[in-house]
């Protein structure tokens, strides 16, 4: 779904900038975010994508540009105004209040003042959301790390946010815990409705949950789109490395067939890819293809071009074979081999030669860094 | 090693414990225990010198206390704003102020005083028929310029201990900046103050070289121990001094364990 073109906007970033200093932490950052959408900013550590959040919070003003939600620019605006609220990495519960006081901390902050039992009836209803019904009389530090994450999550959501920004909320948790709240928010998520706006570093994480990603890198917006659009058609080298993993192979665009196109290698082999922009004989390109995109066989097959190459390593993945194979032109090639097909590779070893199947189509041509 | 350890506290102690032996002594003298008997305590408490001093040794501390507490913490939330160089700057100024001898605070502060009473009171005596002179005033002020480092520096490590991120959940859910202040910084930082304020009593309850400079007429406790010792020590001394010490240290416990408390569990 593409949220904004289709939907309604709830919020939008239009050449947003911001400094700290002589430091660049966003740059022209342009990004429309549907209503009720569920978009993680993906990114390494000072990419920018925390930045972003938090200007979308209201703790840092963007030097340059505007930020809008529900299409009024609220770049002056302080956090407490905002009617967005934020799940912090590390909670950022009171520690001198008990879970329910924390919950219905934004509660009491609403003027004209909301009656008591309003109140105590709005926190019993978050904290049931977030199955800590029975916690409300507890202290924050009896609570455990997943428990606390609930409480920080019940602590936005009572106030019924336009948008809820979550940083980086998973990461202290460990791995199985992880996995169950990233299921529960997100049918906390289609449950409430609300725009989820999402910041990680976890590929998995944001593949998993999100409708949309926003990929950045070097403080700018590298690619925009569904979790398919950027594992099927990265823009670039950036998003092809860092979303799923992939070959990237230099090479030199021979013809154009249609949306597809016919590129030489190093190896001299001509590989039939997609062409997502258009190119011209003679270009220098840059191709990209998944591990699984590959075939491994004994022999070559027609109409396939020959690539010989020597396993260098196997790493055994349970439903998966990882094969790591050398050529001495095209350097190393990763390729994902299902242990049905490995079944047709008896006897082979690190050292053995096999041939690289290229089927027709698959890879594409990556555009510009 | 063990039996040096056990003489410094001995040679520390022992002649404080002897004090406080000898305040329950029945005889007359203070260097001799001649029996068992309260009566000092009896006497030094009938004694008007000792209420006295005791009332405005009392009331000095209490108001210091205050004043420092409230200046120290908008001191420290002040630095803990500031950037860069002026903020070394003035942590360093803090840290000197607690380490330069009251000797020299006492006579700065007296020299500073006098030279400001001096030049005032002309024209505040020909505007209201009133001056400035010794007395209470001078002694809160004193006390207030020294206890407010403390508080400061205990404030002030409170402050840098806090997640930041508090202040900014807090504002996230729509409190301005004074709501948030009233509802999770000043808790935040409560027993931090109140650690502060019961240190500042003590160190104000109990100073004798800053309060013998400024006092002017006042008498305080450490100053009316002090002149009476020149007259002659009987136990009475004893007992005063016994009750000061019970009196400042169960502030001090009480401190630590306000300090403790604040930052029990999960932090």
């Amino acid at each position: 779904m593409a949220y904004a073109e289709q939907g309604e906007v709830i919020a939008e970033f239009v050449d947003t900038t911001k400094r700290f200093g002589k430091v660049l932490a966003a740059d022209r950052l342009n990004l429309r975010i549907g209503k009720g959408e569920f978009l993680s900013f993906l990114g390494p550590s000072g990419c920018g994508k925390t930045t972003a959040l938090r200007m979308l919070a209201g703790f840092e003003a963007p030097t340059e540009g505007r930020i809008l939600i529900d299409g009024q620019d609220i770049g002056a605006e302080p956090a407490h105004r905002r009617p967005v609220n934020m799940v912090f990495q590390h909670y950022a519960l009171f520690p001198h209040m008990t879970v329910a006081e924390n919950v219905g901390y934004g509660l009491r902050q609403r003027r004209p003042k909301l009656a008591k039992d309003d109140i105590a009836a709005r926190v019993a209803r978050a904290l049931d959301t977030v199955r800590l019904g029975d916690f409300g009389p507890r202290r924050i530090w009896e609570m455990s790390g997943g428990q606390q994450q609930r409480v920080a999550l019940a602590r936005a959501i009572v106030n019924e946010p336009k948008i809820l920004l979550l940083d980086e909320p998973m990461a202290a948790l460990d791995a199985k815990l992880r996995a169950e709240m990233q299921m529960e928010l997100l049918s906390l998520q289609r449950k409430l409705g609300i725009t989820f706006i999402l910041v990680t570093h976890d590929q998995q994480e944001a593949l998993s949950m999100s409708d949309r990603i926003c990929i950045m890198g070097k403080s700018r917006i590298a690619q925009i789109g569904t979790p398919r659009e950027l594992y099927d058609r990265p823009a670039n080298r950036y998003v092809a490395d860092f979303v799923g993993r992939a070959n990237i192979l230099p090479g030199t665009v021979t013809r154009n067939i249609g949306e597809h196109a016919l590129v030489r290698l190093a190896s001299n082999h001509d590989v039939v890819v997609e062409a997502p922009r258009p190119v011209n004989p003679g270009d220098k390109v840059d191709i990209a293809i998944r591990p699984e995109g590959l075939r491994l066989g004994a022999s070559a097959e027609p109409g396939l071009p020959d690539i010989t190459a020597t396993v260098a390593r196997m790493t055994f993945l349970g439903e998966h074979v990882e094969y790591l194979l050398r050529h001495p032109d095209l350097g190393e090639l990763q390729v994902m081999v299902p242990r049905q097909a490995e079944r047709a590779l008896p006897g082979v070893d690190v050292g053995t030669q096999l041939h690289i199947l290229w089927d027709q189509g698959n890879g594409l041509i990556l555009g510009q860094d | 090693m063990r039996i040096y350890a056990l003489s410094v506290y001995i040679f520390l102690y022992l002649p404080i414990g002897i004090i406080a032996l000898f305040s329950f002594s029945a005889g007359r003298s203070a260097s001799q225990m001649q029996g068992f008997s309260t009566q000092w305590y009896g006497k030094a408490l009938s004694n008007p010198f000792v209420i006295d001093a005791l009332k405005t040794s009392a009331t000095v501390a209490l108001v210091s206390a205050i004043l420092a507490s409230v200046f120290g913490t908008m001191a420290a939330l002040a630095l803990s704003g500031m950037k860069g160089r002026i903020r070394v700057l003035f942590d360093a100024l803090i840290y000197i102020a607690v380490m330069i001898p009251g000797i020299v605070i006492g006579i700065a502060t007296l020299i500073a005083l006098v030279t400001v009473f001096d030049a005032v009171n002309p024209w505040l005596e020909a505007a209201t028929g009133w001056r400035l002179s010794m007395g209470h005033g001078s002694l809160i002020a004193a006390h207030v310029l020294f206890t407010m480092s403390l508080v400061i520096i205990i404030v002030r490590a409170r402050i840098e201990g806090m997640d930041r991120a508090l202040i900014e959940a807090s504002s996230d859910l729509g409190a301005g900046p004074l709501a948030t202040f009233r509802q999770v910084t000043l808790p935040m930082l409560a027993p931090a103050i109140m650690a502060g304020f019961l240190l500042s009593f003590t160190f104000s309850f109990d100073d004798f070289i800053i309060a013998f400079f400024v006092a002017g007429s006042e008498t305080t406790l450490p100053i009316y121990i002090f002149s009476s010792i020149r007259r002659g020590v009987t136990p009475e001394i004893n007992a005063i001094g016994t009750m000061v010490m019970g009196a400042s240290l169960m502030l001090l416990v009480i401190a630590q364990l306000t300090l403790r408390r604040g930052k029990a569990p999960g932090h």
